[in-house]
């Protein structure tokens, strides 16, 4: 890991309301390239929202939010789009697209953003669900699938643009332990193989410790603490 | 007394706020799909024709079957209350007239209008309410796919497309049913009935029902995508935007309606 590049993600003095509520209370926080860093923190601690302001859903209404050196404040709506293309979202319920086959649904990025001809494009949906092991399900529809195949299916379209930039919003909500754990491994495969920068909300205490290289704790709308696993699991917070 | 008389104008004036706030946003949603049909090609975002096309299957041609039934019926009834009426005046002979002018400037329109915003204004409402539920809209954004360009532009334009065409059809078949009720009540066949019909009517009359229908056309879509975009609270959500779609939807039509039939016609 190089720590002397530029953060692929820079949040400086992030502030965000829902109404008059303030969920987040000036965040710092900046993520390396090539690492697994892992948010935490519990139900109503704003990590959701975090996300949803570094991946350009929501504006930050005070301090900076820059991505892959995008500021995504003051970015024009076709900037935003051209940076998230070099992003991939794996949502919590999945979020694909209910009428659209699986195959389908992998290969919505690359017939909008690309000029690849449809055999080419089968055949690069096809290898991305076989990397998620659901080589066979090219034609099913999400509906046929169960949760923790949607969450594969979701992370194969997340990562079919091969992002250089991968978010994972809890990716073990609603898993079994052994399907969880299964995911946690798909994560690191996914470093570890495409050299992927991966950001990952959980609540889910083991998950992170298996899969983060830096933890970054928010407590009602503050970052607790950041560190490594063996630095989290010190720290007095 | 005077507390009362301030939450009642205090809520008024939170409604008027929250009004031309949804009118400012249906708006919004208008323009940046007409800026995606125009310039969306050049930005690398362009409306898809496959997508157009399927909607212009779902909007139009599913449609043709019920539009057909309804307006032969409405026809038929129309001719009905004409002979009755007319016939008090001894004027039955100019129910072809009257069927003609109120079909084409009118009912074809209204009837078409009404049943699209039942089938489609709700259908838009609730695809792209349960899709922000379940946050697939957000899905299509971070995928740098925008949900303006890739779900409301395909359905404004086949609805632009689709909704003169049904009224064609339903001014045809109203015609038809007035035809074949009245016909032998005149004593004249079909044919000379409908001969007659195209020889009273006038292309103003036609245009008006159509230009009707653009704009009709305009309030179903825009209706329909912004409840659905303003979904909160899962299936119940979805459920309440749908039914809010298709009240709007025929409130503004009925509307809209009224204010096209006032300056047309004066």
């Amino acid at each position: 890991m190089n720590d002397t590049a530029a953060p692929l993600i820079d949040v400086v003095g992030l502030e965000a309301y829902y109404g008059r509520r303030r969920i987040l209370h000036g965040v710092d926080f900046s993520v390396r390239r090539g690492e697994i860093r892992v948010i935490m923190g519990g139900s109503g601690s704003g990590k959701s929202t975090l996300l949803r302001h570094i991946i350009g859903l929501q504006r930050p209404v005070s301090g900076m939010v820059k991505i892959l050196g995008v500021d995504v404040g003051r970015a024009s709506a076709q900037e935003l789009l051209t940076v998230r293309r070099r992003l991939g979202v794996s949502f919590q319920g999945g979020a694909l697209i209910t009428s659209m086959s699986v195959g389908d649904n992998v290969a919505l990025p690359l017939r909008e953003h690309t000029q690849l001809d449809e055999t080419t494009v089968r055949i690069m949906s096809r290898l991305k669900l076989e990397f998620v092991n659901l080589g066979g399900f090219h034609d099913l529809m999400p509906s046929q699938l169960s949760g923790g195949m949607i969450k594969r299916a979701a992370l194969a379209r997340a990562i079919v643009m091969d992002p250089e930039l991968l978010f994972f919003d809890e990716p073990s909500a609603g898993l079994d332990p052994v399907v969880s754990a299964e995911l946690d491994e798909l994560i690191l495969r996914l470093r570890d193989a495409l050299r992927m920068t991966i950001v990952v909300v959980t609540h889910e205490l083991e998950s992170a410790f298996r899969i983060a290289d830096r933890i970054t704790v928010l407590d009602q709308g503050d970052v607790l603490t950041t560190g490594t696993v063996a630095e989290v699991h010190a720290s007095e917070n | 007394m005077m507390d009362t008389a301030l939450r009642l104008l205090n809520r008024l004036g939170r409604r008027t706020m929250m009004a031309v706030d949804a009118v400012g946003y249906a708006a919004g949603l208008l323009g940046e799909s007409f800026r995606f049909v125009v310039a969306g090609r050049r930005h690398g975002q362009p409306v898809r024709m496959t997508a157009i096309v399927e909607q212009m299957r779902q909007v139009g041609a599913d449609a043709i079957p019920i539009v057909l039934l309804l307006s032969f019926t409405v026809g038929l009834m129309l001719a009905i209350q004409f002979i009755a009426t007319l016939s008090e005046f001894g004027a039955q002979s100019q129910v072809v007239l009257a069927v003609a002018k109120s079909v084409t400037r009118e009912f074809g329109v209204l009837i078409t209008g009404i049943l699209v915003a039942g089938r489609s204004g709700s259908a838009f409402a609730a695809r792209i309410g349960s899709m922000s539920v379940s946050q697939e809209v957000d899905a299509l954004g971070v995928m740098g796919i925008d949900p303006v360009r890739y779900l409301v532009a395909p359905a404004l334009i086949a609805m632009l497309l689709m909704l003169p065409i049904l009224t064609i059809l339903s001014d045809f078949a109203a015609i038809l049913g007035a035809a074949l009720y009245s016909s032998p009540m005149l004593d004249m066949s079909v044919q000379t009935y409908l001969t007659q019909t195209l020889s009273q009517l006038t292309p103003r009359d036609v245009y008006e029902g159509l230009s009707k229908s653009i704009v009709f056309a305009l309030l179903i879509t825009v209706i329909g995508v912004a409840t659905g975009f303003s979904v909160t609270g899962g299936a119940e959500g979805v459920g309440r935007a749908t039914t809010r779609a298709v009240v709007l939807s025929i409130t503004a039509i009925v509307l809209a309606d009224m204010v096209f039939s006032f300056f047309l016609n004066r």
